[in-house]
């Protein structure tokens, strides 16, 4: 049985790691994410880790040494955070295209200017489209989890495609939570060994990487677009099959007190567990009010998204980003138009705060929910409100 | 690849498109791309030089049989480097439509 231990959540994060035997680590430090890769170093240096440390000079080499150590078969581990991301931008698109299924944390942080170190989403809704799995998490033990799952879910035949996993810096990263780490035999069963099908090997050469004419892209985009949509299942199994064997469950969209609520709160990453703080009060106060945490980001969950607000009035969606001259938060655009063709939907009101590390309290969730249901009655000339601006 | 490019499906490709054939670049015409073609005069040709043979940068020109310069129309992909090194003014760019 496993343990219940204190231990920071980044720390936890290297645990995991170390617990999924990764073959190859290549990082490059940076705020909020750096204890990871610290302590994964640290677990290499000592011996109790037998992987590859490569500490490369920027992003961009962290995910190319990832490539090339996925190419090889090699199970391959990186973290990285707001700026970094940014720098490793094209190669996250090399990586989910060649199906490499390279393992990430990120460790959410706002991207400059003004420089900021503090949390927001901005940097994983730059990489929306990137076609890696993406999943948002709510706590530690989520983080560490889903760091097992992802291994898994990536390195399955029938998906084949990089994780990335997602998690609110600081108010994650840098707390001390109590923990389950699950014993190393327990993982070794839930996670095979990885056997990527067509290595790099010079006994049986093949060419990765090669360019495409336009008569041979579009069929490598549709190949890799069904491949995508198609691993939410092996996803959900994945999460399945972690609930039995550690009795921690995990779905695409979690609802909470969502049956029979007529006004429903969206949230991501941590906010919901403060957000939930909010829904608990409300509802001793007789409210209707219910939250769903989408943690299934990509592929997006269209079916959970419609079944979990069929019967709610209004949809209050929080986005922890800004779409500059858009419509609105990424997160409240996506299920606004998941929403648009069904005949009975919810209004959706969406609002973007918590900006740079810009706290919102539980207070500050009622008062969100409070001017949602507002708006949805006396509309509003703006796409979205904007949160808690100095005017 | 077994099948002609035009009826390659999606479902055809590897994962990630990994070419598992070693060598089938050479199956790719580049040639189309070609707005001029080179013209070679063997009369003006010593066939000793060789500036067009070592300069070409697709690598394309090759010797016939008797012993000439020609490029291979496949690969070639109309630049004129080999007509403006020809020392001899053995070759010639032409549109491709003449």
């Amino acid at each position: 049985m496993a343990k219940r231990i204190g231990i920071e959540v980044s720390v936890a994060i290297s645990e995991a790691v170390k617990l999924a035997n990764a073959d190859v680590i290549a990082a490059y430090p940076i705020t909020p994410q750096t204890h990871i890769v610290e302590h994964l170093a640290e677990l290499v240096a000592d011996g109790e880790l037998d992987a590859e440390y490569i500490p490369v000079e920027s992003e961009h080499s962290a995910m190319s040494a990832c490539l090339g150590a996925s190419a090889v078969g090699a199970r391959a581990f990186t973290a990285t955070a707001g700026q970094g991301l940014e720098l490793m931008h094209e190669v996250l698109y090399v990586a989910s295209s060649m199906r490499f299924p390279i393992v990430m944390t990120v460790a959410n942080r706002a991207l400059s200017a003004p420089l900021s170190v503090w949390c927001d989403h901005s940097d994983a809704m730059s990489v929306r489209d990137t076609g890696w799995i993406q999943i948002f998490v709510e706590n530690g033990q989520e983080v560490v989890d889903n760091v097992l799952c992802a291994f898994r879910i990536a390195e399955d035949r029938r998906v084949l495609l990089p994780v990335m996993i997602h998690l609110d810096g600081f108010y994650l990263t840098h707390v001390i939570e109590p923990m389950l780490l699950p014993e190393q035999g327990e993982v070794d069963k839930f996670i095979p060994p990885n056997q990527y099908p067509l290595p790099l090997d010079p006994a049986k050469p093949v060419s990765m990487g090669a360019f495409a004419p336009p008569i041979i892209y579009t069929e490598a985009k549709w190949a890799q677009e069904v491949n995508l949509r198609a691993a939410k299942k092996i996803i959900l199994q994945c999460w399945d099959e972690f609930g039995n064997r550690f009795q921690r469950y995990y779905s695409p969209v979690e609802c909470y007190h969502c049956k029979d609520a007529s006004v429903l709160l969206l949230t991501m990453g941590s906010f919901s567990e403060t957000a939930s703080m909010a829904i608990d009060k409300m509802r001793q106060e007789g409210r209707d009010v219910g939250l769903l945490k989408l943690r299934l980001w990509r592929p997006f969950p269209f079916e959970e998204i419609r079944q979990a607000v069929k019967n709610a009035e209004i949809l209050i969606i929080l986005d922890r980003a800004l779409s500059f001259g858009g419509p609105g938060g990424p997160v409240c655009s996506e299920v606004r138009s998941a929403l648009y063709l069904e005949d009975k939907k919810p209004k959706v009101i969406g609002f973007v705060g918590g900006l740079g590390g810009r706290d919102i309290t539980p207070e500050g969730f009622e008062e969100i929910v409070n001017r949602g249901i507002e708006i949805s009655q006396t509309g509003s000339e703006q796409e979205f409100e904007f949160l808690g601006v100095r005017e | 690849m077994t099948k002609p490019e035009n009826e390659i499906t999606w479902k055809d490709l590897e994962i990630g498109s990994i070419v598992t054939e070693p060598g089938n670049a050479s199956q790719y015409k580049t040639g189309d791309w070609r707005s001029q073609r080179p013209i070679f005069d063997s009369s003006k040709c010593n066939k000793k030089c060789t500036l067009c043979y070592i300069l070409c940068p697709d690598g394309c020109i090759e010797r016939n049989a008797e012993g000439y310069f020609v490029a291979n129309l496949f690969y070639c992909k109309g630049c004129g480097i080999c007509a403006t090194e020809c020392q001899r003014k053995a070759i010639t760019m032409v549109e491709e439509e003449e």
